[in-house]
């Protein structure tokens, strides 16, 4: 976006945003690689405040990968991800859709400002517990998935993407011959793949980061995602030893503590770099106008 | 032409999703006005009237996790609210593309990372045995843990706010900034502006709408402060800094059985933060910004 005419400021300018923006890439990135750097360190927590290790080891990654809790927690979280992102994005797809014909079909109006007003009062904690135990969900996965399946703001986002299609395309399709579900199938969602992307990305971030949900739900520690893992043995300072293999030497708690944070960190930091380039399309096609 | 009843297909399903998820347990509700008691149920619980309400409005514990909750929403708008604007019109200074973009694809990251691993990530370098601590005993200082003091919680939290979502709140005002017409800087540049004016004479007016908007929503959204983010930590300073609206309603009802006391507290809390929303929805548009609905 550099116009010809802009000519670059003057040097101490340039050196002080040089500096203001070192410190701030310096205060995001040192946390992560002080993390990932003691979860291979040997010596534990007697770092002493450098940040390459002395000993390099992958004792912590031995020791939580051998299918204890950890493993556990990982397996759950991927496949609470992976069932309640596919299925998550289906619905949020197919009602988008059908609300888009507000004028067309009747009932579609009232019920759209009906999802629109969940995003304006919700239920509270209490009264949504009680309906999770009333259907027999508390301890199964389900109570992770079901409760948050659609997200009112990712239907508007999608809704919003949806009604910008000239809807010419779709007489024309008629014309032809082609029923609701193919229209939708073949000509709505492959001109909708940025859309869809983004949406994807945050159901699977939002399921693989979910605490509080599996905290609420799930009374049974061997069904716990890896987060609720991560809250106990890292921050609530649970000892992780006690459930794993107890022949076996335990590495310095600190590189465990620090090598279930890089693995529950880690599909993010994975699918990070391809996701990226939808942000700013996906984002703003959905948040300015909602 | 349009298949209407095949509408209904699409639309059903989501819609029994909102109706049992979403309408259901408004009904759920009741229980603030029950002395709620699992066995007996909805229908079995004896009805109470206003009693919980009235037993919150003069108990210390409501006062108090409201106090906290203002403190804190407080310290966001001050603190937290102005940074990605900041952040927005420095990285929009850059000349070069390929700095902006790496810059900002660092800065987003930490908004997809859950509340768990950000603060293990951050008791990891600020707490007793962190990377701080480490360098305070180097130097023959005592070890500091910034992470359990209760006096500088309230600061710390706006911290992790701002170090979370400051990068990722840049986009919106990124958008703004994008629309708006590249002759306003030309012609202010011809005419001699250098590039802090340009920034005060042009962009900030020119995204002042959307920080308008922005502003007005947070002021809605006041009783409601990161709810994860606070549960994770209540253990480690205790209530008296950390108990906020949402966690007294998790301690009290979830874990101490208070059904209906803490029912009441959440529907106070949702219809209060229901009607500041809306009534900030009406100064947006009074404002002369568009409105959120």
């Amino acid at each position: 976006m550099a116009s010809p005419w802009l000519r670059p400021p003057s040097a101490p300018i340039r050196g002080v945003k040089a500096l203001v923006i070192a410190a701030i890439v310096l205060v995001m990135l040192y946390p992560f690689a002080y993390v990932i750097f003691a979860s291979f360190s040997a010596a534990g927590s007697t770092m002493q405040a450098s940040l390459i290790p002395s000993e390099w080891t992958l004792d912590a990654y031995r020791a939580i990968l051998q299918g204890g809790v950890v493993t556990r927690a990982l397996w759950v979280s991927a496949g609470v991800t992976l069932v309640g992102t596919a299925m998550s994005v289906f619905f949020t797809i197919t009602l988008a859709y059908g609300l888009t014909r507000t004028r067309e079909v009747p009932g579609a109006k009232p019920i759209l400002y009906l999802v629109l007003f969940t995003m304006l009062f919700g239920a509270g904690i209490i009264p949504n517990y009680l309906l999770v135990k009333g259907l027999g969900l508390l301890d199964t996965y389900w109570a992770l998935i079901l409760p948050g399946l659609i997200s009112a703001f990712n239907m508007v986002v999608v809704r919003n993407f949806f009604m910008q299609i000239p809807t010419e395309l779709f007489e024309a399709a008629r014309i032809d011959g082609a029923g609701e579900v193919r229209i939708f199938t073949r000509i709505v969602l492959p001109l909708s793949k940025a859309v869809v992307a983004v949406i994807a990305l945050f159901y699977a971030v939002g399921y693989w980061n979910s605490f509080f949900g599996a905290m609420l739900y799930l009374n049974d520690a061997s069904k716990w995602p890896i987060q609720l893992v991560l809250n106990q043995y890292v921050l609530q300072g649970t000892p992780l030893s006690q459930f794993e293999n107890p022949n076996s030497v335990p590495p310095p708690a600190q590189a465990v503590s620090m090598a279930v944070v890089v693995l529950a960190t880690l599909p993010i930091l994975v699918i990070y770099p391809f996701a990226q380039r939808y942000f700013t399309k996906g984002v703003l096609t959905g948040a300015i106008k909602g | 032409m349009l298949r209407v009843r095949w509408m209904y297909a699409f639309i059903i399903p989501g819609f029994l999703f909102f109706v049992v998820f979403a309408y259901v347990p408004l009904l759920g509700n009741v229980v603030a006005f029950q002395d709620y008691s699992p066995f007996l149920g909805f229908t079995g619980s004896p009805w109470v009237g206003m009693a919980n309400f009235q037993a919150l409005l003069t108990g210390p514990e409501l006062i108090d996790s409201l106090r906290n909750t203002l403190i804190i929403s407080l310290l966001q708008i001050v603190f937290a609210f102005p940074a990605p604007i900041a952040l927005a019109l420095l990285l929009n200074s850059l000349l070069s593309e390929r700095v902006k973009r790496v810059v900002q694809s660092i800065v987003y990251l930490p908004h997809f990372i859950s509340w768990v691993i950000v603060i293990s990530i951050w008791q990891e370098v600020l707490g007793g045995a962190g990377a701080v601590s480490q360098l305070a005993q180097l130097f023959g200082g005592d070890s500091v843990n910034v992470m359990s003091n209760p006096d500088t919680f309230q600061l710390l939290v706006t911290l992790q706010v701002i170090w979370k979502e400051t990068g990722w709140g840049t986009i919106i005002f990124f958008a703004a900034i994008t629309a708006i017409p590249q002759d306003l800087y030309e012609s202010s540049a011809c005419d001699g502006a250098g590039p802090l004016r340009r920034i005060w004479h042009v962009t900030l007016p020119g995204i002042v709408p959307v920080i308008m908007l922005l502003l007005i929503l947070r002021l809605g959204s006041v009783l409601s402060v990161g709810f994860e983010q606070l549960i994770l930590q209540q253990p480690a300073v205790g209530a008296d800094a950390a108990q906020v609206l949402d966690t007294f309603v998790y301690y009290r009802g979830v874990l101490g059985g208070d059904w209906g006391i803490s029912t009441a507290a959440g529907l106070l809390k949702g219809i209060v933060g229901t009607l500041l929303v809306l009534a900030a929805n009406k100064l947006a548009k009074r404002s002369g910004a568009e409105g959120l609905f």
